[in-house]
């Protein structure tokens, strides 16, 4: 599967060779499969076509190079676009003046924001840091358990009212309860809500008044499809969020959410998730994720090098 | 892009149909624009407009408007309607394993279904298989107890095939009728993960017995994209599903990959998972759902 849409473009643009121009008949096929291998991708229908039409105007009157092939020169084309629509400016961590620094997690039901919370505490805390968990998902079953197992195992400490029904008073005291203990960041977990629940946004947008945070981090599932773009502008429209985490990159599904909701958003994807364990975080590389997304890694490193 | 509809995108597909006056080639462009906007995928899509174009053909239909209803028609034809009720008539104890990728809601359904059963009378026993995830233990002991169902359960990390074995045995020493067990959530490309999953099958069909029947349920959450199908591929390879659940159906979402794994896998979509709550769960229904995402 992998190599695919490389082959393709070989077989699209035998007949043109060094020196020749690529224009718009002979970029017309090619342009279709960057279009089928992006909504394969779950990258939405309307962020495809806005892309597509960008790299038409990238590639159209291109002189192919000598030594390297005109579908090579596509990919190229296409890989370096996507890199640069998936990469933010500022993917770093915002960090308070003075510490703490308030980091506020939210996202869908099951995207990964607990598992996420621990993953982004350990971080810290192997830099140096010493942060502190606040779990204010006051509704599922056992999620403050949650928070306080994976806060122990990485010697943590986390702040809950065990059967407490307000999660904006939890995040408040959490937050009075961390600085007491000179903690320099503070996670705080929330609920899982469908973004048209319109009370559970309104919590979330209590929460923010008064925890003022530094970062507001949308906790996404990269197995999302089509309605990600939905989620990430109402979430965004609510909260004005300031990055993305992409979870459960482990597997195989190509992600292509993250360039919807980047490109609905604007805000940058910060940080990724990769396993299930809470070292599997990592920083968010555009260019990994654009190869994904196309479905080809090798091709792309072939041009690099020519 | 800021313009998506929130009316859903199937809501469209009525404008799209009575908003022209003629059946032409932009209709079907349309059309099969709306249909990828909502998970269906590019193959599916493709099946789906061409079947279209051919009953439309056949029945020499001239009006843009009649189309809409042909639609339905084809589109339910890709679901499947055989089996679609869980097959729990055995006499003695019968199983239901649930599986599926990490935090879709095999839990929650767990407990949706478990207080379903034991509404209707029956004795039920929860075997909390998913000994990896922080609290999933106590997670399920709460369903549990919402449901009035007795769990059997180990400590984290211990072995999840000795708690399907331990739940099987207690729920025949207690003469319960349904067994439901929970698995811990496994993306499907992890080979370790998956043969843990193929042991577990394996201590099953030991116990009731080779060729007895068991239902095994995935579960899918009705906001992915075309990971769906593979999921549904390899987790059918690995468990032999007898059907599907798909959650999280009220958002905005319609769960439109699941017209491309019931065509793949030919096998039933049983409940939907309609909200958080203990009975925000629907005995799926073909027509109901096709009518719900035409809306
Ligand atoms: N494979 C994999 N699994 C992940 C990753 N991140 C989280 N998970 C799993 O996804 C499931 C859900 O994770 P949670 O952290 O509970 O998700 P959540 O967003 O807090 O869920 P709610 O609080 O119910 O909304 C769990 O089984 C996690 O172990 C990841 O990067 N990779
Ligand atoms: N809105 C909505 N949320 C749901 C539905 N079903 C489950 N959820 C939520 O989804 C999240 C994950 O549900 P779980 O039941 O823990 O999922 P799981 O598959 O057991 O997760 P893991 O065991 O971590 O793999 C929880 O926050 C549930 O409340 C549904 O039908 N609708
Ligand atoms: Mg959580
Ligand atoms: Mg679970």
């Amino acid at each position: 599967m992998l190599d695919n849409l490389g082959n393709r473009f070989q077989e699209i643009f035998k007949k043109v060779r060094g020196n020749g121009v690529l224009n718009e008949s002979n970029i017309k096929d090619a342009l279709k499969e960057v279009r089928l291998a992006l909504l394969e991708a779950d990258v939405n229908y309307k962020v495809v076509k806005e892309f597509v039409g960008k790299v038409k105007e990238k590639a159209v009157g291109e002189t192919v190079l000598k030594g390297i092939n005109p579908a090579q020169q596509f990919i190229k084309i296409v890989h370096d676009e996507l890199v640069e629509l998936l990469g933010g400016t500022n993917a770093r961590l915002t960090k308070a003046n003075k510490p703490p620094t308030i980091i506020m997690l939210a996202g869908l039901q099951g995207a990964g924001k607990t598992t996420f919370a621990a993953k982004l505490a350990k971080f810290l805390k192997k830099k140096g840091e010493k942060p502190y968990l606040v779990g204010a998902d006051i509704y599922r079953p056992a999620a403050m358990k949650q928070l306080q197992v994976l806060g122990e195992s990485i010697g943590v400490g986390v702040f809950t009212i065990e059967g407490s029904q307000d999660a904006v008073k939890i995040c408040e005291e959490g937050i009075t309860k961390s600085k007491e203990e000179h903690a320099t960041y503070i996670i705080l977990d929330t609920a899982g809500r469908l973004h048209i629940d319109e009370n559970l946004m309104d919590e979330l947008k209590e929460i923010k008044k008064m925890a003022r945070p530094q970062e507001i981090l949308l906790v996404v599932d990269a197995m999302t499809g089509q309605d990600a773009v939905n989620v990430a502008s109402k979430f965004n429209e609510t909260l004005n969020i300031d990055g993305v985490v992409v979870t459960k990159l482990d597997g195989d599904a190509r992600g292509g959410a993250a360039l919807s909701i980047k490109a609905v958003s604007g805000k940058p994807i910060k940080f990724i998730g990769v396993g299930e364990k809470l070292e599997d975080i990592e920083l968010f590389h555009p260019d990994r994720l654009a190869s994904r997304i196309l479905g080809m890694g090798d091709v792309v490193s072939l041009v690099e090098k020519a | 892009f800021r313009s998506v509809s929130k009316d859903g995108l199937f809501g469209k597909i009525k404008t799209l149909f009575s908003g022209r006056s003629i059946i032409d080639e932009e209709m079907y462009e349309e059309l099969e624009d709306l249909l990828i906007q909502s998970d269906i995928g590019m193959d599916m899509t493709l099946k789906i407009v061409k079947k279209l174009e051919e009953k439309v053909k056949e029945l020499k239909i001239k009006e843009p408007e009649k189309v809409y209803d042909i639609l339905k028609e084809v589109m339910k034809e890709f679901l499947i309607r055989e089996d679609t009720e869980l097959k729990l008539d055995r006499k003695g104890l019968n199983v239901i394993l649930v599986v599926g990728v990490n935090g879709v809601g095999k839990t929650t359904t767990i407990g949706k279904l478990a207080s379903k059963f034991v509404k209707e009378g029956k004795k039920v026993v929860i075997g909390a298989g998913d000994t990896f995830r922080a609290a999933a233990i106590e997670q399920l002991e709460e369903w549990a107890k919402r449901a009035n169902a007795e769990i059997i359960k180990h400590s984290q990390g211990a072995d999840p095939g000795a708690v399907v074995f331990d739940t099987l045995k207690a729920a025949e020493n207690r003469e319960a009728d349904i067994a439901i067990i929970d698995t811990a959530g496994r993306l499907h490309n992890k080979n370790n993960l998956m043969v843990e999953l193929e042991k577990i099958n394996k201590i099953i069909k030991k116990h009731l017995g080779e060729g007895v029947f068991y239902e095994s349920l995935l579960v899918i959450d009705g906001t992915t994209g075309q990971n769906g199908l593979t999921q549904a591929k390899v987790f059918n390879e690995v468990t032999d599903l007898t059907g599907f659940v798909v959650t999280k159906l009220d958002g905005t979402a319609k769960g439109g990959i699941i017209f491309s794994v019931s065509e793949e896998i030919k096998k039933p979509i049983k409940f939907i998972g309609v909200g958080e709550g203990i009975e925000d769960l629907r005995k799926f229904n073909v027509d109901e759902y096709i009518n719900a995402i035409f809306e």
